[in-house]
């Protein structure tokens, strides 16, 4: 069989490190390959290679058997190849069929916009692939599913035949997940050839013919779907055998930690973003926040921590009124919290990992004597968390946490949360981005605090996780809470119809 | 190991090729390159072969140094926290319109009076920079905008204030009272009559308070980490809108007392100025070549008002002034292209490491 691609011997090396060490990979026409790896495996940037965005040090590329240089993504679009990036690349403010045909317009000199030959073919496209669009609706009101089908539809209006989709998955429900495979395999049936970057095994499974493991830059082997299991192809990902189920024992909870009543909260642009919730949690207890990304997580969180404003309604922690607080009190009331963005609020990127690890306690004995701060006391701090919570970086505790990895500098926020021993701790998708490796040892690490009888606000996209480590599920859609349900009486179904707006008894 | 002495090298570097582009342009118009050399070590040290040491060389050095100083402070400090002042310049004028109203018309016994002026200075550099502060932290308004604005206000506003104080002529106040300056009669005296005065201590000890603060305090740590992710010190629960304030009203202060100095110290009255001195933006340039690190922009400041001394010495030795000019800018052009060096340096670095490696190899 011809392939569609083929990259031989392709070495990127970036400043102080390898992405891509002599790596090959082959891809037939018409067959959907992954490409799986941690982290920094070298994934995307052997993808914007292949795209164009950067050069080879060494290597070649063949497209259909032919040897090219892509130097330019229009050289990647002349040769027919499509990428699907994780953060869509669409207007807001214009329609899907605007969209589609943009860069691309049927116009005469100086007459208007033509759309009559484009909505054809965006119609004819649609039903030949099941993309379902319309062609008049504005991304702003699109579904995230919705406006990854118009980012699909882009590719194929350019006649693309090699369709790369980097992460596709990471921002859609469960239902739309299904879809996606299903208009993953369409393509594939019509004729096309698919690279999928993952680092999700399941959906590898699901759809892929041939997956192409990489480790630290290198191709550590390319196997076949159909004859390999999940966990071993975990195991070529990390290098170890890896652990899925998270060990967690029924047990009594105790008293309320955090009680929330009638809670609203507006989001920045002054709408409504929490609507009325109320729920508690108790000593011991994981509740699990689901949804879509944009339901009004992030606003409660927000107004949970102090971070932002309540309109009206009350919490209490431990019996304290909370509510008005400032973002300090709130830590002092007894409140840990792992961010949802790491760079924005979880770190001070230019600051040494040591740093990092005080920001909530600089001000406080034993870091800080009178007003001067204890570099002594901050290095041995320092050095204990990195050792007990596993945090690798270059230059130890004096790393900038800019260049440490993401899955490093996540770990280092919830060694930071973990070890102030708080009461409630409000945990955000503390595993987002991050390979199976990071991910057990996070979780585990989530769980053992639950065991010592912590309260844990959960909010997270990834029903999976929700499922493996809450005690009780709370769905949030348009910031309500559509349902509460027990870890072990729900599934993943019943989950996906409530994150999309509707009742588990309709 | 580059990474660690990086800081170092790099202005050192920069310096370096500075010199060599002043002495390139001499060689090409044909003057001589050793009186370049000589003019500059004249202008540092006061030895010139030929003639008796004179101490009044380093001592007016040291004079022209102190306000440069204080501005390469401010700037340093507001950057280190995240902002660039430069309103600096103004902040110097509008400290120096205080520093000399408070010295004319609060008269206080000893040296009260010269501790109260000084303060003047400086609290009145805070106030100047509190404007932009404040616009920043209440509408999120540039500081950089602001800055350059006030700057002409400055300017102009104070011209008219300072027409208006008491004894006023078209050009200049009254002389401020002597316990109100920091004139040093044995500081004058070791340096052969120079200028000299007590704002070198002054100096000193803000140097080191600037390293101390933002160093070793927890203080420090705030401004710093809300300098550099706002957002983030919020959510570390630091009081981020003031620790803005605060940053920018202690750049105003340092930027404040180097007006303090020009009134105080280098002079003893206020002036009127026909433009601006411009003392706040080779602030920017001594604290860029110092890498807004205490110790550094001692240096660099003294570099800096070394270039700038000795243009007429190097003029009475038959070298255009301009050449001052010429080697400070190209100072800080090499300075502001520091990724060009690094990548040089880098390159250089990784073919010597390359070079043993394969050594050992073939051993």
């Amino acid at each position: 069989m011809d392939y569609a691609i083929e990259m031989l011997h392709v070495t990127k090396e970036f400043p102080g490190i390898i992405a891509n060490d002599d790596v090959t990979i082959r891809v037939k026409k018409g067959t959907i390959h992954a490409l799986l790896g941690e982290n920094g495996a070298g994934k995307s940037t052997l993808m914007s290679i292949l795209f164009g965005m950067y050069q080879p040090n060494r290597g070649e590329i063949k497209v259909n058997g032919k040897t090219v240089v892509i130097n330019d993504p229009n050289v990647a679009n002349d040769l027919g190849i499509g990428m699907v990036h994780q953060h869509f690349k669409l207007v807001d403010i214009y329609t899907a069929a605007e969209n589609i045909i943009l860069g691309r317009e049927d116009k005469s000199m100086f007459g208007p916009l033509s759309f009559a030959n484009a909505s054809k073919k965006i119609k004819e496209l649609g039903e030949r692939y099941g993309l379902y669009v319309d062609p008049d609706m504005k991304v702003e009101d699109m579904t995230v599913g919705m406006q990854q089908r118009v980012e699909i539809l882009k590719m194929l209006y350019r006649d693309s035949d090699i369709l790369i989709f980097d992460e596709p998955t990471a921002v859609l429900t469960p239902q739309e997940i299904d879809e996606l495979m299903e208009i993953m395999k369409n393509l594939k049936n019509e004729g096309k050839t698919i690279v999928l970057i993952t680092h999700k095994l399941k959906e590898i499974k699901r759809v892929a013919d041939v997956c192409t493991v990489l480790r630290r830059g290198k191709v550590i082997d390319t196997i076949d779907v159909a004859s390999t299991s999940e966990s071993e192809m975990a195991k070529l990902m990390v290098g170890r055998d890896v652990e899925f189920k998270v060990d967690k024992k029924e047990h009594e909870f105790g008293d309320v930690v955090l009680k929330v009543e009638h809670l609203n909260v507006k989001n920045a642009r002054g709408l409504s973003a929490v609507k009325d919730l109320s729920f508690d949690i108790r000593k011991g207890e994981i509740l699990g926040i689901a949804g879509i990304d944009g339901n009004g997580q992030t606003e409660l969180v927000y107004a949970l921590t102090g971070l932002s404003k309540v309109e009206s309604g009350k919490v209490y922690l431990n019996g304290k009124d909370i509510t008005d607080l400032s973002i300090y009190d709130h830590y002092e009331a007894g409140l840990s919290h792992v961010p949802e963005d790491r760079h924005r609020h979880g770190l001070i990127l230019d600051f040494k990992l040591k740093e990092n690890y005080i920001v909530h306690s600089y001000d406080k004995a034993p870091f800080c004597k009178h007003g001067v701060l204890d570099n002594k006391e901050i290095d041995k701090y320092a050095s204990r968390l990195t050792e007990e919570f596993d945090v690798r970086s270059g230059q130890g505790i004096e790393t900038i946490a800019r260049s440490m990895s993401g899955g490093n500098q996540q770990k280092a926020i919830i060694a930071r949360e973990v070890d102030r021993s708080s009461d409630l701790m409000i945990i955000v998708q503390p595993t987002r981005g991050l390979d199976v490796g990071a991910i057990e040892y996070i979780h585990n690490r989530i769980v053992n605090e639950r065991n010592k009888g912590r309260a844990i606000l959960l909010v997270s996209f990834e029903l999976d996780e929700i499922l493996s480590l809450s005690d009780r599920i709370a769905v949030m859609f348009s910031g309500e809470i559509t349902g509460v349900k027990k870890a072990e009486e729900t599934n993943e179904h019943e989950l996906g119809l409530l994150m999309a707006g509707g009742h588990s008894n309709a | 190991m580059l990474k660690k002495y990086e800081k170092i090298i790099i202005p050192l570097v920069a310096i370096i090729l500075g010199l060599l582009v002043g002495m390139l342009i001499l060689l090409v118009s044909g003057l001589d390159v050793g009186a370049l050399f000589s003019g500059l070590l004249q202008g540092a040290t006061g030895i010139k072969s030929g003639s008796d040491l004179n101490l009044r060389y380093p001592g007016e050095l040291l004079v022209t140094a102190i306000p440069l100083i204080f501005t390469g402070l401010a700037i340093g400090f507001a950057y280190r926290c995240g902002m660039f002042n430069i309103g600096a310049d103004g902040q110097v004028i509008f400290g120096s319109l205080c520093a000399v109203s408070f010295a004319l018309l609060v008269p206080l016994p000893g040296p009260l009076a010269a501790i109260g002026t000084l303060l003047a200075g400086g609290l009145g550099g805070a106030i100047w920079a509190f404007i932009p502060g404040i616009l920043k932290v209440k509408f999120n308004i540039s500081e950089v905008v602001t800055g350059i604005m006030l700057n002409y206000v400055a300017l102009y506003g104070c011209n008219y204030f300072i027409r208006i104080l008491p004894g006023s002529t078209d050009t200049k106040t009254a002389e401020i009272p002597l316990n109100a300056s920091l004139e040093s009669e044995f500081l004058s005296s070791i340096t052969n009559n120079s200028r000299l005065h007590w704002g070198i201590v002054v100096v000193i000890i803000a140097t080191i308070l600037y390293w101390f603060i933002i160093e070793k305090t927890s203080f420090g740590y705030q401004l710093r980490a809300t300098g550099f992710n706002k957002e983030g010190a919020r959510y570390a629960g630091i009081k981020a809108d003031r620790s803005v304030i605060l940053s920018i009203m202690i750049s105003g202060f340092l930027a404040g007392l180097a007006g303090s100095m020009l009134v105080q110290g280098t002079f003893t009255w206020g002036r009127i100025l026909v433009a601006s001195e411009s003392y706040g933006f080779d602030g920017i340039a001594v604290a860029l070549v110092g890498g807004c690190n205490a110790l550094g922009i001692f240096l660099s400041g003294l570099l800096f008002a070394l270039l700038s001394v000795s243009e007429t010495i190097l003029q009475v030795a038959g070298i255009p002034r301009e050449i001052g000019q010429i080697i400070s800018s190209s100072i800080i052009f090499f300075v502001a292209i520091q990724y060009i060096i690094k990548f040089f340096l880098d390159r250089s670095f990784k073919k010597k490491k390359r070079a043993v490696s394969s050594k050992e190899e073939a051993a």
